[in-house]
């Protein structure tokens, strides 16, 4: 399993680049992984969404799909591809600290 | 009396009429099954309509040619399921009410999701083949198509059987060549996803066969729109496709019903146990096929594979156990490769397609994951098989769970 420094932190990552462990997540370590994804500032709206992402995992146990993200958190499907250019779904369970959404298979 | 009911009488709904009816004692158990249509249309025989490979005729038959002589059939839209009430409610209001309930109400395409897809263009410029409608339509364009640039575009994910539009660029490749205007025409395979396939290894190698075919492939395209009047897709992300001739796999989505009875997520899929098969959420309700939220594909043998764990399962339930039977997430699909030619692949929740030989008792081996003529004559089989043995619940010599033999790491 590969182990990677994120804000000064050595976090362990699965097979996908996600993190492996949820309690490694902090504020900190999401601007890093951000940044890696080629978002150097997270702002009110990407937080909107992240936090949207952490609060459905936490109850569902799975990462939501774009078009329940559009549906449920208040941002459409447009600004979303504003706020995480390329994919969404994908990058923002990244920065969120989630594992890939079983939906992108 | 106790009362079975199944929603929908299409492969899955009628496999499990079959099993059941042949098992269940007719003094306790009445079995009920209701659908709209009369007639059953094998829907992966819509792939070859278009290229003239069958005709209307070759995929339709009675829906009651099908159901066993004692079977009682209601032919009526179903308006809404009350879970909670235990009851079903139909179009004209009547009630059934039952102790057990199978969801068997597949998926369905919604153009209406995309913008500017259901447009001027739906059906003369812009085509599906996911309808038998779509299907002729196309089959009667391209017999006049004198060549340009063809989009094969999915919409998103997930879509019943998700091999179908790889299979479909193949064919085109086969078919304008065999009518000799293969030059004049441009086939470009736009995805949602990261490559050819859902899978890795299997998008790698069928990423290869795309090539090797000259098919372009886009991917990552999420379409925003259809502009009707420039003739091209855009992406969320503002990228552009031309296209002349546009065939979509619009959005795949289960039966307004499920929405209208509360019980659908986002997709209107049924909250499903991904083992038992089991509703999440109402102990004597079962869900199978297509109408599922299950990550398996969402195709006709997934349907057979998943026929046999819930049969199994429904039995427990009625004699008082819990269901014990557990489904793996098996699909097993022939891709129709063009010029006569097939590849198969195999594979469940937790085993990507992987080469080697698919072994068959009697029939087999078939080669995974290569181009075989062998492979081909699985899928032309596949038709007869379902015709004759699939929907009547018979026993097929494949096993329901997915097993290792043959295949190579
Ligand atoms: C183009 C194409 C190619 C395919 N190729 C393959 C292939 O090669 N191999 C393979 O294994 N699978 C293939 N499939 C997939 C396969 O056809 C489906 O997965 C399978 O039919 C699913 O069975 P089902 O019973 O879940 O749904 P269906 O067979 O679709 O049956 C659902 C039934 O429910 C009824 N229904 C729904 N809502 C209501 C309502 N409100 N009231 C009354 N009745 C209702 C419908 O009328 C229908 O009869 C293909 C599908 C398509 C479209």
């Amino acid at each position: 399993m590969a182990v990677k420094e994120y804000a000064g932190k050595m976090v362990e990552l699965d097979a996908d680049g996600n993190l492996a462990k949820q309690t490694d997540w902090n504020e900190d370590v999401a601007k890093a992984l951000a940044v890696e994804e080629g978002i150097p500032e997270l702002n009110d709206r990407r937080w909107l969404v992240i936090n949207y992402m952490r609060k459905e995992f936490e109850a569902k146990g799975d990462a939501p799909s774009i078009r329940k993200l559009t549906k449920e958190s208040g941002v459409d499907t447009k600004e979303l591809y504003t706020l995480f250019p390329g994919g969404p779904a994908k990058k923002a369970a990244r920065i969120a600290g989630l594992p890939k959404p079983k939906g992108c298979i | 009396m106790k009362k079975l009911l199944i929603l929908g009488a299409g492969t899955a709904g009628t496999m499990m009429l079959n099993k059941l009816s042949s098992v269940l004692d007719k003094n306790e158990w009445q079995i009920t099954i209701v659908d709209q249509h009369e007639t059953h249309y094998y829907q992966p025989g819509f792939l070859f309509i278009p290229f003239g490979i069958y005709k209307r005729k070759d995929v339709i038959k009675p829906k009651r040619d099908f159901f066993p002589s004692e079977a009682n059939v209601i032919v009526s839209e179903i308006e809404k399921i009350e879970p909670k009430e235990n009851r079903v409610i139909l179009k004209d209001s009547k009630v059934l009410s039952y102790d057990i309930l199978i969801i068997a109400t597949g998926a369905q395409i919604k153009p209406e999701e995309t913008e500017g897809l259901k447009g001027e263009l739906w059906h003369k410029n812009v085509f599906d083949f996911y309808t038998i409608e779509g299907a002729c339509a196309l089959s009667n364009f391209f017999k006049h198509w004198e060549g340009g640039k063809l989009v094969l575009n999915i919409t998103e994910m997930p879509i019943k059987c998700p091999v179908a539009p790889l299979e479909f660029v193949f064919l085109a490749d086969s078919y304008f060549t065999e009518r000799g205007i293969r030059d004049k025409v441009e086939i470009h395979f736009v995805t949602p996803l990261p490559g050819a396939f859902t899978k890795p290894r299997a998008s790698a190698i069928l990423g290869d066969f795309l090539d090797k075919k000259n098919i372009k492939l886009t991917t990552d395209f999420s379409i925003a729109r259809v502009d009707n009047e420039q003739k091209k897709i855009i992406s969320w992300d503002e990228r552009e496709v031309d296209f002349d001739v546009l065939v979509s796999i619009p959005t795949n989505m289960g039966d307004e019903l499920i929405a209208r009875s509360g019980m659908g997520d986002e997709l209107n899929f049924v909250p499903t146990d991904k083992q038992t098969l089991r509703s999440s959420e109402y102990e004597n309700i079962f869900v199978i096929g297509d109408a599922t939220n299950l990550p398996s594909s969402k195709a006709g043998s997934v349907a057979h594979f998943q026929a046999d764990i819930l049969f199994e399962n429904i039995l427990s339930v009625i004699e008082g156990s819990e269901p014990h039977a557990k489904f793996d997430g098996h699909a097993n699909c022939f891709i129709e490769s063009g010029f006569g030619k097939g590849i198969l692949i195999d594979f469940n929740y937790d085993t990507e397609p992987l080469p080697g030989k698919f072994p068959l008792p009697g029939v087999g081996p078939f080669s995974l994951l290569e181009e075989t003529k062998m492979n081909h004559y699985g899928k032309v089989m596949f038709r007869w098989m379902y015709w004759n043995f699939l929907l009547k619940g018979t026993e097929l010599p494949i096993e329901s769970q997915m097993s290792m033999a043959g295949k190579r790491m």
